[in-house]
């Protein structure tokens, strides 16, 4: 029993463990290496990463639920560019312009209603045709970003709003909003996963779909609504990212896809599903915006921060591997 | 005979488990150009010995001599390389690959640079197939046979080595009546070429149609060898049971409730045909047949998993159709599944809530779990059933077969189902916890449920049933009261035999 709580714990707590040793190693580092005279563990610099973290990191709390329930979603980042472009652009709608400021919450609804009707699209045709999520989503990753294209060309949909600008770079109790979202996603997501039932039959059709059939769970309906709420959270994300930069490029978020699986995957999330934690995910995020800020911190450039990125990736998949089967085996005994 | 030198002998063959003496000084020898019959009821040791002499257990005591030559198996591949070859009930072949590409999986013939040689290839296959009469050549990709032609493929890999014996297990489970034919005539061309052959099979009619000899296990013992000219049906079934039963015939004697489930002319494909039969409450009603003769197919139409293609199901008198598992358990139907890991639980998962998957969402307030509702379930059903656990927070995966099973039987007790059903209730199960679950069972029904078994293993059916359903290749053959019922009429009627009676 011990073995088996000691893996355990090594296996839940090996991604803040590796969290405080990215923060030794970058202080330690910083002090040779850095061009800046500020330490790396610099309040301003700490709260920065965290709001640095959240149009990943709120992503990667859907992705949770979505891998945990046994698919995957490749499709968040074309959610993300689309919702910030009906965002952006329906700001200047001129239906609204009489709406004054109040056109912020409409906008708003409206780039959030596109995130959940497409996570409702990819999930609907999950359910009923059957076929692998990987292969729906790859295929509504290309159309979704077509989708950009089609909406406004190669030209960037651009929309400053003063009231929405302040509102994103403001601080409360010293957090960022969008590090107040993220808060708060995480927060509802581990609520959900953990307290609900709907939660709990996402861990039992991830683990093992025939059986959680034959206990008479709906797999189909399951499935459509974490593709909602992944759709939901892809869209906040931009909501929470847009309304401060106020202008998305037909490219924004390409490869956001990858970063998100790869944090969802860092926190011990499997990729066949069944086992995996919101919190754990959370370290995964923050382990990886660490690794950026950190390397950019001692100087490295950004190809050296991805090639790094991909190598601890491999190497924690290996160790967390070998952590596993040697938990395994000590419970055969 | 008896002037010539084996082609295979199995000499004291001794293999033990923890607790179990699997095999028990067990021989046999096969003559070159003899088809050799090895019998016995399931658990009775024949896989086990098939898997001896395939190298993959190694026995403590006793010898494997190959024409007398003693050998040491430590893989089927080092078998076939001594002339002994397996024919699997599982054919495993690639299917997007051709027949000739399987038959030579692993040592395909080789040119320079480790280019393939495939006219080499082409040609031996050809000459192969040639031998076997088939009507496929080796460029046919191997997943556009038909089954029986898949098996002709697994024979003619068999065919690439000198072989010197070769075991086919029940090979026909899956042929069609003319495909049979065939693979006799492949048989007996094996014979003439002076290859031993072992043949396991339960089907009485094909042992005494191709057979030289039958040999016969039971409980891992070796019980004799007969001539199949100088014996009868009668003769071998006696062999293969003439146990004193360890376990005792079902003596129910409380009160029959009225009928819970009424099952009128089912049909399914060509899965089952017609069937019929009820279950009252407080009533265990078996099913017994060998596998594929559609036990399980039925089951899983009651409980919504296939769609039946004709006929009633009536729950409590009304006729009720049952579209999904899920509108099973609604109204009432449960089943403990035959694939107690693949089907029953979710290993990763714990104990609790395990056992309340089914109704964690009517436990629930809102979408919210109830975690204390969902203990006091486990609570009372784990002191009710007995399951040895540390605690509901242990990992289901972690708990032995037994009381695994438990958890399952407790997930739809604490529903309080109208109909259980449990197929192979203890399948995988050591022998103290099958009498454990076997006790459980007449207690649910001595307590008012109608239960369902479904299993494979006689003495477990006799035990547990108050009836018994005997079904052959999809359909009911006969129903018995276990007053009337006696072990040589329920293999007969499961193997055919009543059916050739009546319909003569």
């Amino acid at each position: 029993m011990e073995a088996g709580n000691l893996s355990k714990f090594l296996k839940n707590g090996a991604i803040w463990g590796f969290i405080v040793i990215e923060l030794i190693f970058f202080s330690v580092a910083g002090e040779f290496m850095s061009l800046s005279d500020k330490a790396f563990m610099d309040v301003d610099n700490m709260l920065l990463l965290l709001k640095q973290s959240a149009p990943i990191g709120i992503i990667a709390m859907g992705m949770t639920i979505i891998m945990v329930n046994g698919n995957i979603d490749l499709s968040v980042g074309a959610i993300f560019a689309l919702s910030a472009v009906i965002l952006l652009d329906s700001l200047t709608w001129t239906v609204f312009a009489g709406l004054g400021d109040w056109v912020i919450p409409v906008s708003w609804a409206l780039a959030l209603l596109t995130g959940v009707g497409l996570g409702a699209i990819n999930g609907f045709i999950v359910w009923k045709t059957g076929v692998d999520a990987f292969i729906v989503t790859l295929g509504s990753m290309l159309g979704f970003r077509g989708l950009v294209f089609m909406y406004n060309g190669e030209t960037p949909t651009s929309s400053l709003n003063w009231t929405l600008v302040d509102f994103a770079e403001a601080q409360f109790l010293g957090l960022h909003t969008a590090t107040w979202f993220l808060a708060i996603v995480t927060l509802v997501m581990w609520y959900l996963m953990t307290r609900t039932v709907h939660g709990r039959n996402a861990y039992a059709i991830g683990d093992n779909r025939d059986a959680a059939v034959n206990a008479g769970i709906k797999v189909g309906p399951h499935m459509l609504i974490n593709f909602m709420i992944i759709g939901f959270l892809a869209a906040l994300s931009a909501v929470v990212f847009y309304s401060e930069s106020g202008s998305v490029n037909p490219n924004d978020g390409q490869l956001y896809e990858l970063w998100v699986i790869t944090a969802v995957v860092l926190g011990g999330t499997k990729l066949t599903g069944g086992a995996g934690s919101i919190v754990s995910t959370l370290g995964g995020v923050l382990a990886i915006q660490l690794l950026r800020k950190g390397l950019g911190h001692i100087g490295a450039d950004t190809s050296t921060v991805n090639l790094v990125i991909g190598l601890i990736l491999i190497a924690v998949l290996f160790l967390d591997r070998q952590l596993n089967t040697k938990g395994k085996e000590e419970l055969k005994l | 005979m008896s002037d010539q030198t084996p082609a295979l002998r199995l000499e004291g063959i001794v293999k033990t488990f923890p607790g179990v003496r699997a095999l028990d000084g067990v021989s046999l020898s096969v003559m070159p150009g003899e088809v050799h019959a090895l019998m016995g009821e399931n658990g009775a040791g024949k896989s086990t010995l098939m898997k001896v002499l395939g190298g993959i257990y190694q026995p403590q005591e006793g010898r494997i001599i190959v024409e007398e030559v003693p050998t040491v198996m430590t893989s089927p591949l080092q078998a076939k390389s001594k002339g002994i070859v397996f024919i699997h009930q599982e054919l495993s072949l690639a299917e997007e690959l051709t027949v000739a590409e399987n038959i030579y999986l692993g040592e395909l013939p080789r040119r320079s640079f480790g280019r393939v040689d495939w006219e080499k290839l082409y040609t031996q296959t050809d000459a192969i197939l040639a031998k076997l009469k088939v009507g496929f050549n080796a460029k046919t990709i191997v997943g556009d046979l038909s089954i029986a032609n898949q098996q002709m493929v697994e024979i003619a890999r068999a065919l690439t080595v000198d072989a010197k014996a070769v075991i086919f297990d029940e090979p026909t489970a899956s042929l069609t009546d003319a495909e049979k034919v065939v693979l006799f005539d492949v048989i007996s061309d094996l014979q003439r070429q002076g290859v031993g052959i072992i043949y396991i099979s339960h089907r009485m009619e094909e042992i005494f149609k191709i057979t030289d000899r039958i040999s016969v296990l039971r409980d891992g013992s070796y019980r004799g060898t007969l001539e199949t000219r100088n014996t009868t049906e009668e003769e071998v079934t006696q062999l293969m049971i003439g146990r004193a039963l360890d376990l005792s015939r079902n003596e129910s004697n409380h009160e029959l409730g009225d009928v819970a489930l009424e099952v009128r002319g089912l049909s399914c494909g060509h899965m089952f045909k017609d069937v019929s039969f009820d279950v009252r409450r407080g009533e265990v009603l078996g099913f017994y047949g060998l596998v594929g003769a559609g036990r399980t197919e039925i089951v899983e139409t009651l409980f919504g998993l296939r769609e039946p293609s004709g006929g009633k199901i009536l729950l409590d008198g009304e006729e009720v159709r049952i579209s999904s598992p899920a509108d099973a358990i609604s109204k009432g139907i449960s089943l403990v599944p035959e694939d107690r890991k693949g089907q029953g639980l979710v290993l990763g998962m714990n104990c609790r809530d395990n056992m309340t998957l089914p109704q964690v969402g009517e436990l629930s307030s809102g979408p919210f779990v109830a975690p204390g509702a969902e203990t006091a379930i486990f609570d009372k059903y784990k002191e009710k059933l007995d399951i040895r656990t540390p605690g509901w927070k242990q990992t289901v995966g972690n708990l032995s077969g037994g009381n695994q099973q438990k958890i399952v039987i407790a997930k739809w007790l604490s529903m309080h189902p109208k109909v259980l059903i449990v197929d192979e209730p203890t399948r995988g199960i050591d022998v103290g916890s099958k009498s454990e679950i076997h006790n459980l069972i007449r207690d649910l029904a001595a307590q008012g449920y109608a239960v369902i078994v479904v299993s494979s293993e006689m003495p477990e059916v006799l035990h547990v049933s108050d009836r018994i359903v005997a079904m052959f290749s999809g359909r009911v053959m006969r129903t018995f009261t276990s007053e009337e019922v006696t072990e040589e009429s329920l293999i007969q009627a499961i193997s055919g035999i009543t059916a050739t009676e009546k319909v003569a």
